[in-house]
């Protein structure tokens, strides 16, 4: 198999922004280099400022624009609200989905819908791709823990077993490692999660957790999710990724700077690769760890932002 | 309501099955099941041993096989499940679909459970795994409220099994990649979280200090009760303030919900801890098996007794014990 170029696809926004600030980040995403644009609100079901319709709106504008546009699905789903919800997205009619639990995989292969299988899915084997792939998947995103070698050996294993479905690495952000059931924004300031006046709202790139020596951010709070501390990039990456197969690389969304993080990793992926030991792309501690077999916390690179 | 017990080697299992536990659990020496620990869970010899005492004692025996197959390594997790076929376990404990999809073609008259690790938290899910593998029983997670099991219970389409007692895991699991970010390895990836081999002590002059794979988890003054570093249950500095911004450390316990629980017809409870101890197994299953008998006596009128519940607090991670995500405001 030839390689081809590598495309870009930006995640949904995992933080809770305002109306205004999604606004203006898809506008100037229209004309970004990213063949791909993930929507909608993956994390907390309470976060309600916007409705499906609105997403729908921004998904229109974006596909006028040329690009491929999906919908993300929540990844922890509760209660019979949820599940209404989740059935609403899935009957949009318009958009494909991208399934980030089994409840909408089984809603959408009811309704004989194609699917993009998300990280969360646990997809480590050619086994459970094959079970996923008769449901209607189109596409899939390796699990988040996954190394290069992992993903070499799966990659190829599934051309053998003729499970062709395009393959997406989360390539830049912090990386999203665990959901709850409790908030971790509101246990901050000390407010019941029923009562949590989305004060995440006020943290758009999310709420450093660090260790007692604060010498280091650990993880980042993202109301009930978990994200990784340092921002994973693989910027270096993407001629292998291109060679190994991979479809595309995720770029997930962050509150300042994304238009610089998106020009580099298209300037990457032509082969324009930047300098040996360049400053990081925004102020945040990078990892890349998961990708060689280490502890994704790792930084093979030895570079951290000034 | 069936009391599901842990057994990390044979004579955890022995006991609990004494103790009055309607099946045990458990996992064969690799990274095939969530509890890889060194020194424990089962040999096939060891494994066949036990499941002839507890059949002889008409009690079940489930194998866990709830990691998920690495790419390297599919052979390892697909003669774990003909070895438990093989040996004759009642049911395979599984998270992963491309296993649940191989037992399912290979051992159709074998039950198959889905794990806790499979993350199934709406009956959707549920009847996605049922109608493509064909579960009989599921484990719910430990996120959800019990308004939440009720809602579920009604409509699920398959017989579920909760948590009962023992460490509390507040991410939905399955789906937790902490471990892995810290130290490289996971649950799903390696069946560990908080793996002891990434652990170290020291004493410093601001106190004892406990790091996984060199990262602060705790500190503690001196008299401060130390429990083990997991990574969500130690304290961190956020936004200015330092606690708990995870986790305590505590371990979840719902007996005062039994009579509910049984209400809503719940098919078994399930006691997590296949690490401890024999004498540990002994007393939860103890304790429990006292409990469920005065459930069935005497539905509407059931109190815990403050010596269970005592018996109960003694065992537990830092002497605490909550009903966690069980009670709406723990969220």
């Amino acid at each position: 198999m030839t390689a081809t170029t590598l495309e870009l696809s930006l995640g949904p926004v995992l933080f809770y922004w305002t109306r205004d600030d999604y606004a203006a980040f898809y506008r100037a995403a229209a004309d970004w280099p990213v063949e791909t644009v993930t929507l909608g609100e993956s994390v907390c079901s309470r976060r309600r400022d916007m409705k499906l319709d609105d997403w729908l709106g921004i998904g229109r504008e974006l596909a006028q624009s040329g690009k491929r546009v999906v919908l993300a699905s929540q990844t922890l789903i509760e209660s019979e609200a949820d599940l209404r919800d989740l059935r609403r997205l899935c009957d949009n009619g318009e958009f494909r989905v991208e399934a980030n639990d089994q409840s909408a995989v089984q809603r959408l292969a009811a309704a004989g819908l194609p699917f993009v299988a998300g990280a969360a899915l646990n997809l480590y084997n050619p086994a459970s791709l094959a079970v996923l792939a008769r449901a209607g998947m189109q596409g899939w995103q390796a699990p988040v823990e996954m190394s290069r070698d992992d993903l070499t050996r799966l990659l190829a294993d599934c051309r053998e077993q003729g499970l062709e479905a395009p393959c997406e690495v989360f390539a830049y952000g912090h990386l999203p490692l665990a959901w709850s059931s409790r908030c971790f924004t509101a246990r901050r300031h000390q407010k019941p999660k029923d009562r949590c006046q989305f004060v995440c709202q006020k943290y758009p790139e999310g709420l450093a957790l660090r260790t007692q020596e604060a010498s280091r951010e650990v993880f980042t709070l993202n109301g009930i999710q978990t994200l990784s501390g340092a921002c994973q990039d693989l910027r270096h990456e993407l001629p292998t990724m291109a060679e190994m197969g991979v479809a595309s690389a995720r770029l997930s969304p962050r509150a300042e700077g994304m238009a610089e993080v998106v020009a580099a990793f298209d300037a990457a992926r032509r082969g324009a690769l930047p300098a040996p030991d360049p400053l990081a792309l925004v102020e945040a501690e990078v990892c890349d760890g998961y990708w060689y077999g280490r502890p994704g916390m790792d930084n093979t690179r030895g570079v951290s932002a000034p | 309501m069936e009391l599901v017990c842990p057994a990390g080697n044979l004579p955890a299992l022995k006991r609990a099955v004494n103790e009055g536990a309607d099946a045990v659990y458990f996992g064969f020496q690799n990274t095939t099941n969530a509890r890889q620990f060194a020194g424990l869970n089962f040999t096939d010899k060891r494994a066949g041993e036990g499941i002839e005492y507890a059949h002889a004692r008409g009690k079940r025996v489930f194998c866990a096989i709830n990691t998920y197959p690495q790419p390297d390594g599919w052979a390892m997790w697909t003669r774990a499940v003909d070895q438990a076929a093989e040996l004759g376990v009642d049911a395979l404990i599984m998270a992963d679909m491309g296993l649940l999809d191989y037992a399912a073609r290979r051992h159709p008259g074998l039950d198959r459970h889905l794990s806790v690790q499979g993350s199934a938290t709406s009956h959707e899910a549920l009847r996605f795994y049922h109608e493509q593998f064909g579960i009989k029983r599921a484990v719910l997670p430990r996120v959800l409220s019990i308004t939440q099991v009720r809602d579920l219970a009604k409509q699920s389409p398959v017989e579920l099994e909760v948590f009962a007692f023992g460490s509390l895991c507040i991410m939905a699991e399955g789906r937790c990649y902490l471990s892995s970010y810290l130290t490289g390895e996971s649950p799903n990836t390696r069946g560990v979280c908080s793996p002891a081999a990434h652990v170290r002590w020291e004493e410093t002059p601001r106190g004892l200090e406990s790091r996984l794979n060199g990262v602060l988890i705790d500190r503690y003054a001196e008299g401060e009760r130390a429990g083990y570093p997991t990574l969500c249950k130690g304290r961190f500095a956020v936004d200015g303030e330092t606690y708990h911004a995870i986790e305590e450390p505590t371990s979840l316990n719902t007996l005062e919900l039994l009579p509910e629980l049984a209400e809503l017809g719940i098919s078994a409870v399930k006691i997590e801890g296949r690490q401890r101890s024999p004498a540990y197994v002994s007393k939860v299953a103890g304790i429990w098996r006292q409990a469920l008998d005065r459930v069935a006596r005497a539905p509407g009128h059931f109190r815990t007794d403050p010596a269970w519940m005592a018996g109960l607090g003694e065992l537990s991670e830092g002497a605490t014990t909550t009903l966690g995500a069980y009670e709406r405001r723990w969220k």
